[in-house]
């Protein structure tokens, strides 16, 4: 029989359900310069919007300006669906767009939410949207906005509705991984542990997440399926088992193991089994993640003496060298659509962000912060979350790829790292 | 440093030989919930079974006074000769009862990824690894794992600190 410590234990070592919601601070955005090209939008608050418990004119400024793609101005004024706005005194207020909009509370206690776009400049309805939703699905509705408003006037999907995955660790040594809105809002825990719990990974149908927990006092890797809280052990072979990361279809999980003796990869079905080994190296191989197509995989070694980023299909073969600067690389992270690889550089003793073009090679360093760790790109491949240090605390931030619009979010009291940017819903439109 | 620790070792290893105490068996748990190395069976107290099952926290005791740590220079992976007698220590206890099985514990300091820094501590672990199998310890004894950087056993951002967190560590389950 268990004992009632011991049963205490147990569900403090592991709380598989979702527990309360726990509001983070948002990112809050520090923008370390000016995007080059930013549509400038006016943005009225919603008739109706006093008094409502979130503020969705303001969460969606907030949502843009994360973007670094918009410059959001005041309208000056409430303005809602129905009205045709003055675009002579929007446009004098160097507006390209206004949003326009109204809430109200029916009998039922749901909120009827309606929004209107309007291109400022031809004069021009983008089109309305209806959104009919409880309390508690206000922020996810504000979120859809964003997206329509991103989607119509860039013409990207936005990622505002997308969730990350990330890790804290409190002042007394409890571990959470964290889902929370990609805003940093909504976080709910999926797992609490007294032991490690690092490289979440999103599977691509953005409902399961892998990751490596140390509960068991040695590295094992665990699916967790995020709306029931239930999980299985992926990979618990004799020595160590990390650095999860999935293929594009799904299908495959590729795993740093150490049951053969050293850091070397594998490849499992998503569903467990045997794993099949992918490296025969007497180096350390690790850190895999899969091209967005499949076909290849780029990994970490030290083979050539050092850390370096390699690339090798997927079904095994050859390794080549992908970086050539410097002496240590980590951490790759490649966009969705194929074109950037985000890593780690390390250069005296600082550990920086760059972006590489593919294509080209060419690499920059685009961050001031000297701790950077974990790169993981938005599903539409224009931002990057990643953690760092700033004024001696972790933080994560997200940053446009050319490190011109970054945002901060700070962890409430304890350490935020590893963080991981889930893929687009396939529910989502 | 090494004085110093020459003698820590010398002062344990004292106190260790002039006990007469006989160490108890510690009560086991069944860990089903949490530990994956055993089957999901249910509630009971069981009798000591090898696979896996410890102690309240898992963690049973090791040679008496003798240290569990051996420390590695900074970029190093091979174990330094002044942790001999230690690991020689290690290896007489584990031969001595086939149902030992020792957890060797890899960690690097807190520079770098944690991803690579599970791979250098792995590197560490098994470094000590070989070197008890050297004095005939078996495998199927032995459990090779790494906690990369993320249990530090000392906070700073020093090489005081970073000196104390690149280690390997024996505990027995």
């Amino acid at each position: 029989m268990l004992t009632k410590r011991f049963s205490l234990q147990l569900l403090g070592a592991i709380s598989l359900s979702l527990m309360a919601h726990v509001s983070h601070a948002q990112f809050r955005v520090e923008v370390s310069g000016v995007g080059l090209t930013q549509v400038p939008i006016a943005i009225a608050p919603l008739r109706g919007e006093e008094g409502v418990p979130q503020k969705i004119s303001a969460i969606v400024q907030a949502d843009l300006e994360r973007s670094g793609q918009f410059k959001v101005l005041p309208t000056g004024k409430v303005m809602d669906e129905t009205e045709r706005p003055d675009v002579g005194d929007l446009r004098q207020k160097g507006a390209d767009g206004v949003l326009t909009g109204s809430i109200s509370r029916l009998s039922d206690g749901k909120y009827d939410v309606r929004i209107r776009l309007w291109d400022v400049v031809r004069n021009q309805d983008l089109g309305a949207m209806s959104y009919l939703v409880v309390a508690a699905d206000l922020r996810l509705a504000s979120h859809q906005i964003s997206d329509l408003v991103y989607l119509k006037l860039t013409g990207d999907k936005g990622v505002f509705s997308t969730r990350i995955a990330y890790v804290t660790k409190s002042s007394t040594g409890r571990y959470n991984l964290w889902v929370a809105d990609a805003d940093g809002e909504n976080a709910q825990s999926a797992l609490a542990s007294p032991e490690p719990i690092i490289s979440p990974s999103w599977a691509p149908n953005a409902t399961q997440l892998a990751y490596v927990s140390f509960e068991s006092r040695k590295p094992v890797v665990y699916v967790h399926d995020v709306a029931s809280g239930k999980r299985r052990l992926l990979a618990n072979f004799k020595g160590s088992n990390s650095a999860p990361s999935w293929s594009p279809d799904g299908r495959t999980v590729a795993v740093t193991l150490s049951r053969d003796g050293g850091s070397q990869l594998f490849l499992l079905d998503a569903q467990g089994g045997e794993p099949k080994r992918l490296t025969q190296s007497v180096a350390i191989d690790t850190e895999t993640v899969f091209s967005p197509d499949g076909t290849a995989i780029y990994f970490v070694s030290d083979r050539g003496g050092s850390p370096q980023i390699y690339r090798m299909p997927a079904m095994g073969g050859p390794a080549n060298r992908v970086t050539y600067t410097g002496n240590y690389n980590i951490s790759p992270a490649l966009s969705p659509d194929g074109r950037w690889m985000a890593y780690i550089s390390r250069s005296g003793n600082a550990y920086k962000l760059h972006v590489m073009d593919i294509a080209s090679g060419n690499t920059s360093a685009i961050t001031d912060t000297t701790a950077d760790e974990r790169p993981s790109f938005a599903p539409n491949s224009r931002l990057i979350v990643f953690a760092t240090r700033q004024e001696g605390r972790e933080a994560l931030m997200t940053t446009t790829l050319d490190g011109r619009i970054k945002a901060r979010l700070a962890g409430q009291g304890g350490d935020i790292r590893e963080p991981n940017w889930g893929p687009f819903s396939k529910a989502q439109p | 440093m090494k004085k110093l620790l020459s003698l820590l070792l010398s002062v344990a290893i004292i106190a260790g030989c002039s006990s007469n105490v006989k160490l108890n068996d510690v009560p086991v748990e069944d860990r089903s919930g949490a530990n994956p190395n055993t089957a999901a069976a249910a509630s009971s107290v069981s009798s000591l079974d090898a696979r896996g099952i410890g102690s309240l926290n898992g963690i049973k005791p090791g040679p008496a006074g003798v240290a569990n740590v051996v420390y590695f220079d900074y970029d190093s992976y091979t174990v330094k000769p002044e942790f001999q007698a230690v690991l020689e220590a290690h290896a007489r206890f584990i031969k001595a009862d086939g149902t030992r099985r020792a957890n060797i514990e890899g960690h690097t300091d807190e520079r770098g990824g944690s991803e690579y820094n599970i791979a250098l501590g792995q590197k560490r672990a098994e470094a000590v690894r070989r070197a008890l199998n050297a004095l005939g310890v078996a495998d199927g004894q032995m459990e090779a794992v790494s906690y990369g950087k993320e249990k530090p056993s000392m906070t700073g951002n020093d090489e005081a600190a970073f000196s104390k967190n690149r280690r390997s560590e024996i505990t027995y389950r």
